[in-house]
């Protein structure tokens, strides 16, 4: 895959669809492109972020370790981002993530992610409605629980 | 070294004096009828007064000579005089560099063996860049004058007196009035100088201060860049040029006064001559001739006056700067130089406890640093040194680099003051938190603390036996060390070992104490060797090659590493790789300049590249201008990615502007140039650009054919070749393992080929090996090309093999991290068991495992004992226990 059909790609992820092209063709350039066999890792919970994860192609679990095993609590697919929060918060990694096929990725460090964000503003305003959405979208998810819970109990 | 020059140059260079005296004198002979001669020549042989012929030579009737045979002779007897003259002369000259370079030689010994007998506080106060100077450039001139200390005055004031008998004998008067005024300039001329002489003293120390300063700049570069120093530096070096030119401008002025004076002076003789002497003449009671002759004679006194009074000042000149470098290299406390000459046949063990009686260290500004001390240290035991200040030089003192102020050290029964450093410095090694490596390898420095002598001398044989009897002998007659640095001086039995076989564990089991073993083992990896030196190493690692390359047949780890093949394109190396197929031996075709290489142009231009290379650097020139113009020239993307520096960038943008592919065949050689160095630098795997398509990719290996089939002679070193059966000779050891590139995008690829690597030299025990060329690493000025943690292992690594009875670490491991701290900790202990170590510890929880504990503060020994004991309310160790 050359550098144009990434470009064309990263267009297709949210977080990058209103960021220029010609911006997006840098970070294309300046990150790297990895490949990972099936059932290898691109992180483990509690390592420290270094780095996010733009899916090219192929399918990857989220684990989340807990008490009782590991807890499979969702599955990444092709223009998926990965691993944000970690570098955005500098905290450990929450999950685990592991190639549940063989799996290319595109990998920004920590450092280019973050000299893209203050570069480009656009960039900052379209992670924050990304990041918005989501918390959005857990709070709803939230409410749905506790709804439950009151149901059951 | 004698406190006066001449005392020195008699005591080290008498006979040569004398000999160089006899000489002058000798020449005298010669000269007088070389000056004979020509009156002879015009007298006899051209006028023939009072000659008859045949002129018969030898008195025997056997060379009967007519006019021209005689007038022949007589001009061959001037040729063969001035033959013997200028003989004489070269004999003198080069006696005299001789003497003069072996005073020389003898006196920069000495004052760097002083250097190193000076006590270490010294240089606290006195630099490099002042020492350095001295013992280089300042006493250049001594040497100089030493040679003709004697023989220069007896020369010169023969002449002199040789020309005042004459004139006195021509009329005695007239010899007085000639020297009348010598006197004068005597008395005058010495007094002018002597404040010139301070002035060029007051230059030399200006000269000292701006070398000092130079070094301070250079050590400290750093820091400079880092707070814009520059600038001020500038201020304060302009300044300090400024003084030496005000010294130099005052000197200049009172030079020429006197030049002035002395000429002035010199003229008074031919005034006095014509004025007295022509009042005379007047008078009837003198002729014309005598007074031209006085002239003349006086004029022949002016040569040699004038060089005895040159001599008379640079002799007062030389004095005093003999004098100051003497006291400048005497420091107080200067060591005795048996101390470091004594090499006693038995060196015993510095077995024994330590006992410190009442030791203090005052230093310079007169503080106590160490104050009263008195204890007893186990030795064998661990003790260990806690608390403030004092610390460091309590070490210091007990290691015997620095001398007490008051107190005493005992080590066994025996005062250590009173030890040669043969045995302190074999037996007791200390190592502070900072160590220094000398420019040399990783091998060297670690046996600097085995080498204390020659052992096992060298043999030579034929013209090296000569030479090397040669060099020992002229060593000997300046009193330098005969000794033969390339003898072999590893004392392998204080390493334990019996000889280089046995060296090599005891040196890997070093490395391994100090935690230095895997820092080595990289360098190793990526040292290079020279497969011609070293065959059965190559072969080796060509056994490794195979064995990495079995293993790349498994699937899941084949893509890691991209393995070169003649008939294949490498997509994880350059293109310039990619051509090249080998690696570049020295700069004809390394990355930055294969571009401009005629050759490589042909090559390119015989499979039809060319053209595309213009065309792919024109794509690429426009991506990276696309990319990279609207970011800020320090942005480090363009160190990290651009193909382009952003200094070149616009000159780019205006290439671009100019050209364009339909109009490629009008560019100028110079836009071509640029252009096309682009291309060279793809990485397809890398770069994604999508230029290199499988057209491209195959003439590149045709171009790789063709470049190979027809490369010049004189080219022929510039590449060293891939071939999977041949060791590469120009490339690293790991990379002749991998024989390919390391493929990009794969995940962890290069943890995950170094774990397959290191499985491959495991199975091989090629680790030893390996450790072995790492060795070789060369560190750089100071160590520099080593990390301080580095450093510090192999400091501690060197101390390790030396096997010191007595072990002192002054926060030794400070740099390192906690876990290499403790793992260097138990490694030393175990190393040194039935040994002394004494440890100053920063973190006082570190002295649990110590048998005796010292708690030091404001230099005082407030309290000591086991960790038990002190561990308890109240105590100063406790308070320490508990800030850490």
């Amino acid at each position: 895959m050359s550098l144009n059909e990434e470009v064309e790609l990263l267009r297709r992820i949210p977080l990058f669809a209103k960021i220029e092209p010609s911006k997006l063709k840098l970070l294309a350039f300046t990150s790297e492109r990895l490949t990972f066999p099936t059932g290898s890792t691109l992180f483990r919970q509690g390592d420290p972020g270094d780095a996010a994860y733009i899916i090219i192609s192929g399918d990857a679990d989220i684990i989340v370790e807990t008490p009782s095993g590991p807890l499979k609590v969702a599955q990444l697919h092709g223009n998926d981002f990965v691993g944000e929060i970690a570098i955005l918060c500098d905290v450990p990694r929450t999950a685990t993530v592991q190639a549940a096929s063989p799996l290319t990725t595109l990998r920004i460090s920590k450092d280019l992610f973050f000299r893209l964000v203050t570069e480009f503003p656009q960039m900052a305003i379209e992670i924050m409605r990304v990041l918005a959405q989501r918390l959005e979208r857990t709070t709803a998810d939230w409410r749905a629980v506790a709804e439950k819970l009151k149901q059951t109990t | 070294m004698e406190h006066s020059l001449y005392k020195f140059i008699i005591k080290y260079s008498l006979r040569q004096q004398i000999i160089l005296t006899v000489l002058s004198v000798a020449s005298f002979i010669p000269y007088y009828y070389f000056l004979d001669i020509p009156k002879a020549i015009v007298n006899k042989g051209i006028s023939s007064k009072g000659v008859t012929y045949p002129v018969d030579i030898a008195g025997l009737g056997l060379f009967q000579l007519d006019k021209v045979g005689y007038l022949l002779w007589l001009c061959g007897v001037f040729l063969f005089l001035v033959l013997v003259q200028q003989a004489f002369k070269y004999a003198i000259n080069v006696y005299q560099g001789i003497s003069g370079e072996r005073m020389l030689r003898r006196m920069r010994y000495e004052l760097y063996s002083r250097v190193m007998r000076f006590p270490l506080p010294t240089f606290k106060k006195m630099s490099q860049g002042e020492i350095i100077p001295m013992i280089t450039a300042e006493v250049e001139p001594l040497g100089g004058f030493i040679a003709e200390s004697f023989a220069l005055p007896i020369f010169q004031g023969g002449m002199l007196l040789v020309t005042f008998a004459f004139l006195m004998v021509q009329n005695w008067m007239m010899g007085l009035a000639g020297v009348a005024l010598y006197p004068l300039q005597f008395y005058f001329i010495p007094k002018l100088q002597r404040k010139v002489n301070a002035l060029g003293k007051e230059r030399v120390k200006g000269a000292r201060r701006l070398a000092d300063r130079i070094g301070e700049t250079i050590s400290g570069v750093q820091e400079v860049h880092a707070h814009h120093g520059s600038h001020r530096l500038r201020a304060e070096f302009a300044r300090r040029l400024g003084a030496i030119y005000w010294v130099r401008y005052e000197i200049y002025q009172r030079k020429f006064v006197i030049k002035f004076i002395n000429n002035f002076i010199q003229q008074l003789g031919p005034f006095f001559f014509y004025a007295i002497g022509g009042y005379l003449v007047i008078q009837g009671s003198l002729d014309v001739g005598t007074i031209v002759a006085a002239v003349a004679a006086q004029k022949e006194m002016g040569g040699p006056w004038k060089e005895l009074l040159t001599h008379y000042q640079a002799r007062e000149d030389a004095r005093i700067k003999y004098e100051q470098i003497i006291a400048q290299f005497a420091p107080e406390g200067m060591r005795p130089p048996e101390q470091q000459l004594l090499e006693p046949e038995q060196i015993p063990n510095l077995n024994g406890d330590i006992v410190l009686s009442n030791v203090s260290f005052t230093d310079d500004h007169g503080t106590s640093v160490v104050d009263g001390v008195t204890v007893t240290l186990p030795n064998p035991g661990s003790t260990a040194v806690v608390g403030g200040m004092g610390r460091d030089e309590l070490l210091l003192l007990i290691a015997r680099l620095l001398d007490p102020s008051r107190g005493k050290i005992m080590i066994g029964g025996a005062d250590i003051a009173e030890m040669p450093e043969a045995i302190t410095g074999r037996r007791t090694t200390f190592i502070g938190a900072s160590s220094y490596m000398f420019n040399s390898t990783i091998a060297d420095n670690l046996l600097f603390g085995l080498r204390q002598r020659p052992l096992k001398l060298r043999d030579y044989d034929g013209a090296e036996k000569r030479r090397f009897d040669r060099e020992t002998g002229e060593a000997l007659a300046s009193g330098n060390s005969a000794e033969d640095p390339a003898a072999d001086w590893t004392d392998y039995a204080a390493a334990g070992v019996d000889g280089p076989d046995g060296l090599t564990a005891a040196t890997l089991k070093a490395l391994a104490t100090a935690s230095f073993d895997d820092d080595v083992y990289q360098l190793g990896l990526r040292g290079v060797i020279d497969p011609a030196r070293d065959p059965e190493l190559a072969a080796r690692i060509m056994e490794a090659r195979q064995a990495f390359r079995a293993r790349l047949d498994d699937p899941a780890v084949a893509a890691l590493v991209e393995i070169w093949d003649r008939a294949r394109y490498n997509d994880n190396a350059t293109v310039a790789e990619n051509l090249l197929f080998g690696t570049p031996v020295g700069d004809k075709f390394d990355l930055e300049r294969i571009a401009s290489n005629k050759y490589m142009l042909s090559v390119l231009d015989k499979v039809g590249l060319k053209d595309r290379f213009l065309a792919i650097g024109y794509d690429v020139a426009k991506t990276m201008v696309e990319l990279f113009a609207d970011l800020p020239p320090d942005h480090e993307f363009f160190q990290q990615f651009s193909f382009i520096s952003s200094d070149d960038l616009p000159e780019f943008k205006d290439i671009l502007a100019r050209t364009s592919p339909d109009k490629f065949a009008q560019i100028s050689d110079a836009d071509r140039g640029r252009l096309m160095s682009l291309p060279f630098k793809l990485i397809p795997a890398r770069h994604r650009l999508g230029h290199l398509d499988a057209d491209f990719k195959a003439l590149v290996i045709k171009a790789r054919e063709v470049f190979a089939a027809d490369l010049p002679a004189d080219l022929k070193g510039a590449v060293a070749f891939f071939d999977p059966e041949q060791y590469t000779r120009a490339a690293n050891l790991l990379d002749n393992i991998l024989f390919g590139k390391v493929g990009y995008g794969q995940a962890q690829a290069a943890e995950r080929v170094g774990m397959l690597t290191a499985d491959v030299i495991r199975d091989l025990d090629l680790r030893p090996t390996i450790t072995q060329v790492g060795l070789n690493y060369e560190v750089g000025i100071g160590g520099s090309r080593l990390s301080s943690a580095q450093r510090q292992k192999l400091a501690i690594a060197r101390a390790a093999l030396k096997r010191p009875d007595i072990l002192l670490l002054s926060e030794a491991t400070a740099t390192l991290d906690a876990a290499t701290q403790t793992r260097i900790m138990d490694s030393l202990f175990e190393a040194f068991q039935g040994k002394g170590i004494i440890w100053s510890l920063h973190r006082a929880a570190q002295a649990e495992r110590f048998d005796r504990i010292l708690v030091i503060a404001d230099g005082r020994l407030v309290e000591q004992g086991k960790f038990a004991e002190l561990n308890r309310d109240g105590t100063e160790f406790h308070k320490l226990l508990a800030r850490t």
